[in-house]
């Protein structure tokens, strides 16, 4: 099963490559990763996508929780969360009627248009990795020469939050 | 007024401040300040290894036997990577120990200075936790943190790594040592959920076929007595661990022996035919549950352990409790006090239980004295060596092993009395551990009889240590089971690989062990049958030779085996008894 972590961590030189370690040590999965300061500059916020069952999360979730700058984690998978992704995608354009194409289905997924050559379109796009994969889809495999994404970030629906 | 020190100094100070007397170390380049600043000290002693894995295994022994951290200082690079496999076996075995390394300054981090390593990195997965200084002013913040981190919770080796700048003579500091630490990050539990030790009391008292089962946790954390007062109070059977032996008496009746992969038919018996395991301290190592898909099929599972981790991670708890197993195993015992007046014990169930156990014990159990053996060769066997050390020491040494078939005997028949008196590597299992474990047993207990166990193999692995035991005027007594070959390989190799024994025999090419332990300015003795063995035993431990090191080469029997055995992929009633059956 898919699930989304939320983790907060110190914001300490060398913390990322525990959390990291840990995942190959015993054996993990790291699907995608983002992290970044949170508004305390102490903190730094990861979000992380893995693979498994109850079991296998409970375990991961306790082994986070041992590395002594893991302050808070919490699986956003078990309530209603937002996700989202961006994704910076060059495209080749070959004629008018291409690019007109292409620019269609840009709006139609909300993307914009950040950079322009005569034979390319530099699209930005964001949201749930579904839609982006969609994206994908429309334009073409042959039309796509370099693909870009973020990995997930996630938080949860409401008033819930993850705090110390 | 305010100190002004170097981060040198500050480094030792701050040791000094933790209450450390004794550290184990090498120098080397990246070191010299940190080792100048120890010079100019009187409060903390340095014992000079001859190799760091040796320095960390002593400061692992020294932490055993007394509770207190062991503490290990080595320089960058070759030091550290030598520090490795001591670190590695600390953690497995949940060992506090700080681990200080040397690194080449800051302004060469990264471009492959001379003795450069990455300590931090190397290191990551097998500690607790590190540090790296980034400068002097912030050693003694560091340094309480580390033996906050490693003493609490689930104890752990820690590595401070510290770059030769930050120990700068010429740059001086005010010193001051913090009082107290307090991380958001780390609270570690310091006492079990109530409602959790209830529903366990309450389960005890329904049990039939009770089993207690208990490891190194309940050594590490000290909590000997509550153990016996809750094995007292309720005459439940009580099996330990290969790092739990000590914590019930050895000798005692309701003791079942150790249980696993080499643990006695009754203990491994009553735990897979048990209807509650009362697990305390203890992690479901695959050495002891063997396949968990078939472990103790019908057994109800409280697990009490200081990690939330270990809970479930291989055999799901039916009765989790995350706590020090000191004051778990204290509210224990005043919940069952309590439920007691209410709903006794099932004592009709539990004597059946142990008519069970005492006919399990009867038929195969290692009760009987080892004397009455003969072996196939007429030569001596290991059993009969450990317990007439066992005899001779009364019981009361501290005993450290190395690893394999001599761990295993020494484990069986040796009968602990208390915990932190059997000293191994149980986790990692590391060949040269035992030599350096009992120096630093010896260092920290002077007066204690220091017994270490070991094969001609891993004995070989940090033999150079006879220096550091000539130096220190070490008092060690070492025991020898020389089969002349890897026992326990050897014995897999009977057992799986028909006899081709791969690279696991030497005996053309084994030292003179006299004339080698000699060379250090120690005695040695040599025993071929069972008379010489008593005689020189007597010896060794008589107090005319109480202030020296004594090794008894004791030439066992090379085809014995360790018996019981699992049967792979089994059960834990899955047994190998004798040779000819697996």
């Amino acid at each position: 099963m898919r699930r989304l972590l939320a983790v907060l961590l110190e914001n300490e030189a060398g913390a990322l490559s525990r959390v990291i370690g840990l995942f190959a040590q015993r054996n993990y999965n790291i699907e995608s990763l983002t992290v970044a300061p949170t508004e305390d500059p102490t903190l730094s916020r990861l979000t992380l996508l893995t693979e498994g069952d109850d079991e296998k999360i409970e375990q991961v979730t306790k082994h986070l929780n041992r590395l002594i700058e893991v302050v808070k984690v919490n699986d956003l998978t078990d309530g209603a969360h937002i996700e989202r992704e961006l994704m910076l995608i060059k495209i080749r354009t070959e004629d008018k009627e291409h690019r007109e194409e292409i620019y269609r289905t840009c709006r139609i997924f909300r993307g914009d248009v950040v950079d322009v050559t005569p034979d390319s379109y530099t699209v930005q796009l964001t949201g749930p990795t579904k839609k982006l994969f969609a994206f994908m889809r429309s334009i073409g495999e042959t039309s796509i020469l370099e693909v870009v994404r973020t990995g997930v970030s996630g938080i949860a629906r409401g008033d819930k939050i993850l705090e110390l | 007024m305010t100190e002004m020190l170097s981060g040198g100094e500050i480094l030792i100070r701050a040791l000094q401040d933790e209450g450390v007397d004794r550290i184990f170390g090498y120098p080397g380049g990246a070191a010299l300040h940190i080792y100048d600043a120890l010079f100019k000290q009187q409060r903390v002693d340095h014992i000079l290894v001859r190799h760091e894995q040796a320095a960390t295994h002593m400061a692992d022994g020294y932490a055993r036997a007394t509770g207190n951290p062991g503490v290990v200082l080595v320089t960058s690079g070759p030091g550290a990577t030598n520090a490795i496999t001591g670190i590695a076996t600390a953690y497995m075995d949940s060992i506090p120990m700080i681990v200080i390394s040397a690194q080449v300054p800051h302004d060469v981090i990264g471009t492959d200075a001379f003795q450069e390593t990455d300590m931090i990195g190397i290191s990551r997965p097998i500690v607790k936790h590190s540090f790296i200084v980034r400068s002097a002013s912030e050693i003694p913040w560091l340094v309480k943190q580390a033996f906050y981190i490693a003493t609490t919770g689930r104890p752990g080796p820690i590595v401070i790594d510290v770059p030769k700048d930050t120990t700068d003579p010429n740059e001086l500091f005010e010193y001051s040592y913090p009082e107290s630490v307090s991380l958001r990050s780390y609270k570690p539990a310091l006492k079990g959920h109530s409602g959790q030790i209830r529903k366990a009391a309450v389960a005890m008292l329904k049990a039939k076929r009770p089993v207690i089962y208990a490891g190194g946790g309940v050594v590490q954390g000290s909590a000997d007595d509550e153990l016996v007062k809750v094995a007292r109070l309720t005459g439940f059977p009580i099996t330990n661990t290969l790092m739990g032996l000590g914590s019930f008496p050895g000798d005692d009746p309701q003791f079942l022996g150790m249980l696993g992969m080499h643990g006695t038919y009754e203990s491994n018996n009553a735990m897979h035919h048990s209807d509650l395991i009362i697990a305390v301290g203890a992690r479901f190592d695959d050495r002891v549950t063997n396949n968990p898909a078939k472990f103790c099929p019908g057994a109800t599972i409280i697990h009490i352990d200081i990690d939330p981790a270990t809970i479930s991670k291989v055999i799901p708890a039916d009765i989790p409790i995350v706590g020090p197993a000191k004051p778990v195993l204290a509210d224990l015992h005043a919940s069952l006090e309590a439920e007691m007046t209410k709903h006794p014990i099932d004592q009709a169930s539990l004597d059946e239980w142990w008519r069970r156990i005492a006919l399990w014990r009867q038929e195969h159990g290692l009760d009987h004295d080892q004397r009455d053996r003969t072996s196939e060769s007429g030569q001596l066997l290991p059993q009969q060596v450990i317990q007439a050390v066992y005899r001779e020491t009364q019981g009361e040494a501290f005993v450290t092993s190395d690893v394999g078939q001599h761990q295993m005997f020494a484990a069986q028949y040796y009968r602990f009395r208390k915990g932190r008196q059997w000293i191994n590597s149980g986790g990692l299992g590391t060949m040269g551990f035992g030599l350096p474990a009992a120096m630093g047993v010896q260092f920290a207990m002077p007066d204690a009889t220091v017994v270490c166990i070991t094969g001609e193999g891993s004995f070989m692995m940090n033999m150079q240590e006879l220096s550091t035991c000539m130096q220190y005027a070490l008092p060690i007594k070492i025991i020898n089971l020389n089969n002349q070959a890897l026992g326990m390989v050897k014995q897999w190799q009977d057992m799986q690989y028909s006899g081709r024994y791969s690279h696991s025999t030497y005996s053309d090419a084994l030292p003179d062990f006299e004339q080698l332990i000699r060379s250090f300015g120690h005695h040695s003795f040599t025993a071929n049958t069972i008379e010489e063995l008593d005689s020189v035993v007597e010896e060794a431990f008589s107090p005319k030779l109480k202030d020296k090191l004594v090794f008894i080469n004791a030439n066992v029997d090379p085809d014995e085996h360790v018996y019981p055995m699992f049967v792979r992929g089994g059960s834990l009633e899955d047994m190998v008894l004798t040779k000819g059956l697996a």
